[in-house]
C-alpha cells in the first residue's frame, strides 16, 4: 500500500533515493543540505537501505566517487548545496562527459561570498553548461517523485546523461508537508534495475574517456546535444507513466498553469512557482488574464513550449531568483532567446525580466501579483517601462 | 620468491604505445601487467600515463581504464570498489596509478580520504620528480637543487616524504620500488593484492626527457638511485618498517655511494654548486638515520 509521509523535502530526498534502490551514496555535508545524508545514513546503518555509503572528505570526491561508482556498473546519488556543488564543478562535466546518469540532490543556496545560507539559485545555475539535466521542485511531493523519475530518464540509452534535482534550501529542505510514497513493488516496476551504458569489465577492456583528439571531440559533444534533446521527449513521457500509475503529474517540461486564454504568462521556477498559482488565482478572480509557466527541467531548456505559449499570450514575465552577473535573470535570457524567431515576426510578445527572492528574501504571492499588474500595466501600454526591476531592492 | 622465468608472457602494455623512450613509467607499467595480470581495473587521472594508454580510438592497455579528473584518483577508486563489491565481484583489483603532481600535491586528499576509509586497492604513485606531462615543473616530489621549468636555478625545499605520510595513515601495506629492481617491485606487488585494504606502492620513474639523461640510461640511473641512497627500497607493514635488498646493506653510511655519482649523470642537476650537493648529501644521511630509528623501533 501507498502510504502517506509528513516529512522534509530533504528527508523525503533521502526516501526517494531509497526507493530508486541506490546502491552506492557518496556524500560530504554540507548546509542546508545535511538532513539528506544523514537520513540515507540512518536507512543505511539500520539495514532499511541496502547501499554502500561512502563518507567521503569533500564534495568534489563525492562526485568522483559516484563517477567510479557508476562507471562499475551500480546506481549512484549524492546531494549537495552551493559551495558544495561549486567544488564538484570539474567532476560535474567529467560525470557527463562519461555519460554516466548520477542523480544528485541539489539543495540551493546562495553563493558566497558574502556567506549565505538561505536559497537562490546561483549555484545550480552556475552548472549550466556542465552537461546535467537540471530539474527544479516547487514541493516536497515533487522531489520524490522527480528523484524516481530521474533516474529513469537518465538511464535511457538515448539520454545517457547524469542530473540535478534541485529544490529550494530552508523553504522545502526543512519544511515538512505530506508526501505520498508508492509501494516499493511499484515504484521496482516503474524503475527496473540500472542496465549501464557502459561499464569497467576486465573481460571486455577498454579505455574510457581518454586523450580525444580535436579530429574526434567534437563528435563527442554533438552526442552530448543530441542526448539532451532526446531527453525532452522522454521528460515528458516519464512524467506521463509516473502520472498514470501513481496519481502525480508535475508538467513534464513546463507546469503550465491557466495558461489557455492567458494574456500575461509568468514564468519562474520552485517554490516561487507554487506560490504563483495562488497569485494567478486571485489576479483571475480580478479580471485579469493570467497564467504561469514554472520550468520545471531548466536543462533541457523547453524552447519548444514557450514557443507554443507565444502563440497566444502577449506578454512574458520572467521572475528569477539569480543574476548572471553582467546581464539579466537566466529564465529572462532564455525566454527571449527561445523566442527569438517569432520575435523578428510582425506581432512579438512582449518579455519582462524581474529579479527576486535572491539570497533567500521571502516572495509571496502579493510580491508575484504585484509584479504581474506592474506587467500587466507595461502589456496595455505596449511598452516595458524597465528592462530589468530587482524587486523589493532597498535603496 | 619472483623469478624472471616464471613471469607470464602475456602483454598487456602493447605495442606501439605513445611513451617517450626510456620511459621509467612505461616500465613500471609492463612490470605491473605483468605482475598482477588481466583482472584488474585501472584509475588514472591527469598524468603522463593518459598519454602512453593512447590517444581515442586506439589503446596500448589491454585491461579496463577509467580516466578521471587530476585530483579524484583516490575517491573514484572507492567508488568503484564499492560498486565492484556491491556486484559481488571478488577477483578483481583496483589500482591507482598515478603521477606525483596527482600524488603528493594536488591529489593528496582524496588520496587520504581513501586510506582513511580503507578503501580495499592499490595506489601507485609513479614519481618522476615533477610534473612531467605539463613539460617538467616542479612538484612537491621534485628534489632539492633540481631544475625544471619553474625552478630554472634549482628547487630550494627538499622532496616530500610521501611513504611516510600514508604510513602515518595506519594503512596495512607501504612499499618503494624502482623499475631498476623488477622482481623487488613486482614481489610487493603481488604482496599488496594479496592484503585487505588500502596499500600504498611509491616507484622513483627516472624520466630520461625531464632528468636529462639518455634513453638508454634510465635502469642505470635508477640503480645509483639506490646505490647512493637518494632512494630506498623499503616496505612499512601493519607499521613494521624494514629496508630491502639492496637498500638493506646500505644502512652504514660507508656502503652508500655519494650523491655525487648519481646526480652528475643528469641535466637536471647540472648547475649544482659543491654546496648544494652537500645539502643533498646531508638530507640523505638524515633520511637514512631516520630509517635506522625506524628499524630499531
Amino acid at each position: 500500500m501507498a502510504k502517506v509521509i509528513i516529512d522534509t523535502a530533504n528527508h523525503i530526498a533521502a526516501y526517494a533515493a531509497k526507493a530508486a534502490r541506490v546502491q552506492v551514496v557518496a556524500a560530504y555535508p554540507i548546509t542546508p543540505q545535511t538532513t539528506v545524508v544523514e537520513k540515507i545514513a540512518e536507512f543505511v546503518e539500520s539495514g532499511e537501505m541496502d547501499a554502500d555509503y561512502i563518507r567521503v572528505e569533500s564534495e568534489h570526491s563525492a562526485m568522483a566517487a559516484c563517477v567510479g561508482a557508476e562507471a562499475a556498473g551500480v546506481r549512484a546519488f549524492t546531494a549537495t548545496s552551493a559551495h558544495g556543488l561549486a567544488l564538484m564543478h570539474e567532476v560535474l562535466h567529467w560525470a557527463a562527459g562519461s555519460r554516466l546518469p548520477i542523480v544528485m540532490a541539489v539543495i540551493n543556496r546562495a553563493m558566497g561570498a558574502p556567506w549565505s545560507i538561505w536559497p537562490d539559485y546561483s549555484d545550480s545555475l552556475s552548472q549550466r553548461d556542465t552537461g546535467w539535466l537540471q530539474f527544479y521542485c516547487a514541493d516536497n511531493q515533487e522531489v520524490f517523485d522527480t528523484i524516481i523519475q530521474a533516474y529513469k530518464i537518465c538511464e535511457d540509452k538515448r539520454v545517457l546523461l547524469p542530473a540535478m534535482v534541485c529544490s529550494e534550501g530552508f523553504i522545502l529542505s526543512h519544511t515538512a508537508m505530506p508526501v505520498k510514497i508508492p509501494d516499493q513493488e511499484e515504484i521496482d516496476d516503474f524503475l527496473p534495475p540500472y542496465e549501464p551504458g557502459w561499464v569497467l569489465d576486465v573481460d571486455n577492456p577498454f579505455s574510457h574517456a581518454p586523450l580525444v583528439s580535436p579530429e574526434w571531440y567534437m563528435e563527442f559533444r554533438y552526442m552530448i546535444q543530441q542526448a539532451m534533446e532526446n531527453s525532452k521527449k522522454i521528460i515528458e513521457e516519464v512524467d506521463k507513466e509516473y502520472g498514470e500509475r501513481f496519481g502525480f503529474r508535475h508538467g513534464g517540461l513546463v507546469d503550465r498553469y491557466r495558461c489557455e486564454d492567458a494574456e500575461l504568462v509568468l514564468v519562474t521556477m520552485g517554490t516561487m512557482g507554487a506560490e504563483a498559482k495562488i497569485s494567478v488565482d486571485n489576479l483571475r478572480q480580478e479580471g485579469y488574464k493570467v497564467g504561469l509557466a514554472r520550468v520545471r527541467a531548466f536543462r533541457p531548456f523547453p524552447k519548444e513550449v514557450f514557443r507554443e505559449l507565444a502563440e497566444t499570450a502577449r506578454m512574458f514575465t520572467a521572475i528569477d531568483r539569480h543574476v548572471s552577473f553582467g546581464f539579466e535573470g537566466f529564465l529572462f535570457s532564455e525566454i527571449k532567446a527561445s523566442l527569438y524567431p517569432r520575435q523578428i515576426t510582425a506581432d512579438p510578445p512582449l518579455i519582462s525580466g524581474f529579479l527576486a527572492g535572491i539570497g533567500g528574501r521571502d516572495v509571496t504571492f502579493r510580491d508575484i501579483e504585484k509584479i504581474a499588474k506592474k506587467s500587466w500595466n507595461w502589456m496595455e501600454k505596449g511598452k516595458i517601462e524597465k528592462e530589468i526591476v530587482w524587486w523589493k531592492l532597498r535603496d | 620468491m619472483v623469478t624472471i622465468k616464471e613471469l607470464p608472457k602475456e602483454e598487456y602494455l602493447l605495442k606501439g604505445n605513445p611513451a617517450c623512450a626510456g620511459c621509467g613509467s612505461a616500465i613500471s607499467l609492463r612490470l605491473l601487467f605483468k605482475a598482477l595480470g588481466s583482472r584488474i581495473i585501472m584509475i588514472v587521472p591527469a598524468c603522463c600515463t593518459t598519454v602512453i594508454q593512447g590517444p581515442y580510438p586506439y589503446a596500448a592497455f589491454n585491461v579496463p581504464m577509467l580516466n578521471i579528473v587530476f585530483e579524484a584518483t583516490g575517491a573514484a577508486a572507492s567508488g568503484v570498489v564499492a560498486a565492484l563489491r556491491r556486484r559481488g565481484i571478488k577477483d578483481v583489483t583496483v589500482i591507482g596509478w598515478a603521477g606525483d603532481g596527482g600524488t603528493v600535491d594536488i591529489g593528496l586528499q582524496a588520496l587520504s580520504g581513501a586510506a582513511e576509509r580503507g578503501t580495499d586497492f592499490i595506489y601507485i604513485c609513479y614519481d618522476n620528480e615533477a610534473y612531467g606531462n605539463t613539460g617538467m615543473q616542479r612538484s612537491g616530489a621534485t628534489p632539492f637543487g633540481a631544475w625544471t621549468t619553474t625552478t630554472p636555478t634549482g628547487k630550494r625545499e627538499h622532496k616530500k616524504n610521501m611513504p611516510l605520510i600514508m604510513a602515518a595513515h595506519g594503512i596495512p601495506y607501504v612499499a618503494t620500488a624502482i623499475p631498476s629492481y623488477p622482481l623487488d617491485f613486482i614481489r610487493k606487488l603481488r604482496k599488496a593484492k594479496e592484503i585487505k585494504g588500502t596499500k600504498y606502492i611509491h616507484i622513483l620513474s627516472p624520466c630520461p626527457v625531464g632528468w636529462r639523461f639518455p634513453h638508454n640510461k634510465t635502469i642505470e640511473i635508477g640503480r645509483l638511485a639506490v646505490q647512493t641512497g637518494m632512494w630506498a627500497l623499503f616496505e612499512i607493514e601493519n607499521g613494521k618498517f624494514k629496508l630491502n635488498p639492496p637498500s638493506s646493506g646500505l644502512l652504514n653510511k660507508e656502503k652508500r655511494k655519494p650523491v655525487r655519482e648519481y646526480l652528475k649523470l643528469q641535466g637536471r642537476f647540472r648547475h649544482l654548486t659543491d654546496q648544494d650537493i652537500m645539502e643533498i648529501q646531508r638530507w640523505v644521511d638524515e633520511t637514512w638515520e631516520n630509517y635506522k630509528k625506524m628499524i630499531s623501533c
